[in-house]
């Protein structure tokens, strides 16, 4: 499994010649993640900021929660592919303008985080919704992926 | 002008807040404006009703209460810490402590401090 935790580096300002070195990384990580059973990975992009996610399971739907507070929902992108569910985005950095910056923590810039699923999901059927600063991802399982009752029969 | 943070981390064996209760430290950026301070503290998941903030004997607190999820079935991965936010500031005696101002909007706590108006000089009349 190969998951990778998010840093807590509040100084970095990597240039963004590096997020393009990230999407080559993002898809090797993406190469080997899908290559690694039974379970899922994530990956977090080279450049420093990953918001943090959670996954829930239960009989008909995942659900994903992504920290992203501050996020207008123009602002994100989702996408899934081969059952790997990619959720990007960017945050700009505060204009400074004529005020002075003291004390910088927030992560800013691009960021992206992949999520391989452990059973097949309908991509027809993904809801997304942001609500104070979370942003929740809701895809239905597909039919072959739900569990089945099956019946004993007895002679 | 100084602002001196003190966040209080999820407390250790032995370290309790006055509730016992653990908090996470929002990442916050500061920066002053022309008339005062403005801090931006993020709290996901934490909306109007529940945000608290408190100035008492010059400190003053940001408490953000989040929402519990409401997500049917059982978490399978976890990164979000569901703690609600703590962090207390020491206020300097040149801000105006009964006009901070504060409002919260997707997850974004953006606090006001302004400094307190310059004491007019007066005269003082002899009798």
């Amino acid at each position: 499994m190969n998951i990778v935790r998010y840093q807590r580096n509040p100084h970095s300002e990597l240039p963004s010649a590096f997020n393009r070195l990230s999407n080559l990384r993002e898809e090797m990580d993406r190469l080997f993640d899908t290559s690694f059973g039974p379970f899922f990975g994530s990956t977090a992009s080279f450049s420093g900021w990953a918001p943090a996610l959670d996954v829930y399971e239960d009989k008909d739907q995942f659900t994903v929660l992504v920290d992203l507070p501050g996020f207008k929902k123009d602002e994100v992108e989702i996408s899934l592919h081969q059952g790997a569910l990619t959720i990007s985005g960017e945050r700009k950095q505060e204009s400074q303008g004529k005020e002075e910056g003291l004390r910088s923590e927030r992560y800013f810039g691009r960021f992206q985080r992949t999520v391989t699923l452990p059973a097949e999901v309908n991509a027809e059927r993904v809801r997304a919704s942001l609500q104070d600063g979370i942003l929740k991802i809701e895809l239905a399982k597909a039919e072959e992926a739900k569990p089945k009752q099956i019946e004993v029969s007895v002679s | 002008m100084s602002m001196v943070s003190q966040p209080d981390r999820e407390a250790p064996q032995g370290q309790q807040n006055e509730q016992a209760r653990y908090y996470a430290t929002p990442l916050v950026n500061i920066r002053s404006t022309g008339d005062g301070y403005e801090l931006v503290a993020e709290m996901p998941g934490v909306n109007k009703e529940g945000v608290e903030i408190t100035v008492e004997n010059g400190q003053l607190a940001l408490v953000g209460h989040r929402r519990p999820a409401e997500v049917s079935g059982r978490r399978i991965y976890r990164e979000r810490r569901e703690h609600d936010f703590r962090r207390v500031y020491e206020l300097d005696p040149s801000l105006d402590a009964s006009r901070v101002s504060a409002r919260i909007d997707q997850g974004i706590l953006t606090v006001k401090l302004p400094k307190a108006e310059a004491v007019k000089p007066r005269r003082i009349n002899v009798e």
